[in-house]
């Protein structure tokens, strides 16, 4: 966990005031709608079908259990009892009162949680991988480099009104689980020959309208330059970035059109200007900053205790086991990731009392910690594995022990058209169908590891283009129609995936799907040929044969 | 910022309301014949030509306290006067999400 200073707290505490009068000011009519907007989405508070939607920042993913049973009370108190934890580790109320929101921001501020930046043309939550800190063979924990550009980017003037939105990702391990090569800034922490710690930069990522990978801008940037190099990627966006037309604005299309080339010399131009500033980090406060995340007294446990071998004899406890805990960096302890896609469940959502009771679990089982994922999961870090048993029973009683982790219903969608004003379609009714379909473990562990990833509107908030299978919905002649694409990975070899034909009706999307999974087990070469492999072997056309073959 | 009047021309296909979000909590509402707001559809004043629309749809922005985002919505309307939402989006803000909350409320 990170500690906040107390620049940090009064920061968060004025931006509640200035809320505040900013929401008295508009209830009272001081203030148009017109000119309260660009407030309001600074503090993460859209306007959606049915009500307000208010967006809370979880940097980098890590909460403390205080912060997420704050959460539960923002939930329980201001909210219809639940929340949606989205794709960029932040969580989602869906039917806020404006009029209630400056005491909602109050009650967060306590626990040092905030909604700034989580909305408007500014540079968003910094993400990262949410198994920072504890996976195994990690170059050194991202969460310090991912504080450190939090620190920078907040509140800073030059970036607040950006030509768009600007995300960046860190991780800092092989397997990227942070989506690095599709954020506007992607950064992997590299070592270089003399051991020194930097970072590969990649940059121009993003989906929506036009999707693209991110590219190689730099193979290495030392620690220490790491921000004078972000703020120059920034300026050069800044200045060329286009702002008059929402469509062209991000820095993919920047990148784009200039070409990673031009772009990158335009980008080290204005880096020799500004490298040997005051940008450049001392030592001293990387060290401040990483003194600040405490870690865990873990204890010198057993790799195999007592209480983990006897409980392998319960074929339930081990298909959970398998598929939700995963190898910790030390010795007797795990990482549990805790699926939020229950059988017939909207992907991400927690209830005020699961988001109670993880916390108590958090406490008793994972020194008080939990992660949220990308995948629109959560993770408690820090789990002992004598302990497993124990915590798998407990989660079990609260319907958070589905073994579908990375599996075909851990599926990715965005709120769409049962919530969001941009939305075309419905993805939630969808995704349910589907883990319906596929709620057989023993069919979902044959079929192996998919990802199908859904998205109501070309913004594509539910990452179509890099699931496995990605389903995107239209509406076409008033109807709600679904675009499906294959091969598309969001990881180290991210991709896009290829369309397989025209799209479908909403009713026969999990039928399609139904007859994309059976293809491939008929296709596949071996049982360990994943589904993303075997579509790289063969293309899109086997699987396009075999859905539009009878339709 | 443009008006939503600017944004485009106003052409209706047929019976259409004006809709909005209520400012203090953002409930969905519709714009009344006596030119107040009503959370009930069945309340909405009906327009069915184009100078209708926009003349209704410019009150309704002109109340920007009570009121945000207004824009005119299809409707159908049955012989016997009933009201229903033109289309899917406005039939899910009539009668909420298709799918069951977590939380019963």
């Amino acid at each position: 966990m990170y500690a906040y200073d107390e620049i940090d707290r009064t920061l968060v505490n004025e931006r509640v005031s200035e809320f505040r009068d900013q929401v008295k000011r508009r209830l009272s009519g001081e203030l148009t709608e017109d000119e309260f907007k660009i407030l309001r989405l600074q503090n993460g508070v859209y306007l959606q079908l049915h009500a307000y939607m208010f967006r809370v920042a979880i940097p980098y993913g890590t909460l403390s259990s205080d912060q997420l049973r704050r959460l539960a009370h923002i939930a329980r108190r201001y909210d219809r009892g639940y929340g949606h934890f989205t794709t960029r580790q932040n969580i989602q109320f869906n039917w806020i009162k404006l009029a209630e929101l400056p005491d909602a921001l109050a009650d967060l501020a306590e626990v040092g949680i905030h909604a700034m930046q989580t909305s408007g043309n500014n540079m968003r939550n910094v993400t990262s991988d949410q198994w920072a800190g504890v996976a195994p063979g990690e170059i050194e924990d991202p969460r310090i480099w991912s504080e450190l550009l939090r620190q920078h980017t907040t509140l800073h003037p030059e970036f607040s009104f950006l030509p768009r939105k600007f995300k960046i990702a860190i991780t800092a391990s092989d397997h990227d689980r942070a989506a690095i090569k599709i954020h506007d800034i992607g950064l992997r922490l590299v070592k270089n020959e003399k051991g020194e710690t930097g970072f590969e930069v990649l940059v121009g990522g993003g989906l929506g309208r036009t999707p693209f990978i991110a590219k190689t801008i730099k193979h290495f940037v030392h620690g220490r330059d790491i921000l004078s190099y972000v703020e120059a990627i920034l300026r050069v966006y800044n200045q060329y970035g286009r702002r008059d037309n929402i469509y062209k604005a991000r820095i993919k299309i920047l990148v784009h059109e200039l070409g990673i080339e031009k772009f990158s010399r335009e980008v080290e131009e204005e880096w020799q200007h500004i490298r040997n500033s005051s940008l450049q980090i001392d030592d001293a406060v990387i060290e401040d900053i990483r003194s600040r995340f405490s870690y865990p007294a873990y204890e010198k446990l057993p790799h195999m205790p007592d209480e983990l071998r006897q409980a392998a004899a319960d074929p339930a406890f081990e298909a959970w086991r398998k598929n939700s805990v995963a190898p910790h960096k030390v010795q007797g302890y795990s990482i549990v990731t805790i699926s939020l896609k229950p059988v017939g469940g909207p992907p991400g959502d927690a209830t005020a009392e699961q988001m109670d009771a993880l916390a108590d679990l958090a406490d008793k089982y994972s020194f008080g910690e939990i992660r949220v994922g990308h995948e629109q999961n959560l993770a408690l870090p820090h789990v002992a594995k004598r302990d497993l048993p124990a915590l798998w029973r407990a989660l079990d009683k609260l319907g958070l022990a589905t073994p579908n982790v990375n599996l075909i219903s851990d599926i990715i969608a965005c709120p769409g058209l049962d919530y969001c004003s941009l939305a075309n379609a419905r993805s939630i009714p969808i995704a349910q169908e589907l883990t319906r379909r596929f709620a057989n473990h023993e069919l979902a562990n044959l079929i192996g590891r998919l990802h199908i990833n859904i998205s109501g509107c070309i913004n594509a908030c539910g990452h179509h283009h890099v699931g496995h299978i990605g389903i995107l919905g239209v509406e076409k002649n008033g109807e709600e129609v679904y675009q499906i694409t294959i091969g598309g990975r969001a990881d180290e070899n991210a991709a896009l995936g290829n369309l397989i034909g025209p799209g479908v009706k909403f009713e026969e999307v999990a039928d399609v799907i139904e007859d994309v999974v059976e293809a491939y087990l008929a296709l596949r070469e071996r049982p360990e040929e994943l589904f993303i492999d075997t579509v790289k072997r063969l293309g899109v056309e086997p699987f396009k044969e075999r859905v539009y073959a009878t339709r | 910022m443009t008006s939503p009047l600017e944004q485009k021309k106003i052409r209706i296909a047929g019976p259409s309301v004006v809709t909005a979000n209520r400012t203090w909590d953002g409930a969905v509402i519709y714009r009344t014949a006596a030119r107040n707001w009503s959370a009930d559809l069945t309340d909405a004043a009906i327009v069915r030509n184009s100078d209708d629309a926009k003349a209704l749809l410019a009150e309704s922005v002109a109340d920007d306290l009570g009121a945000v985002g207004a824009y005119i919505a299809p409707v159908q309307v049955d012989d016997d006067g009933t009201i229903a939402p033109g289309n899917l989006r406005e039939q899910i803000r009539r009668t909420g999400v298709t799918i069951g909350l977590p939380v019963q409320v």
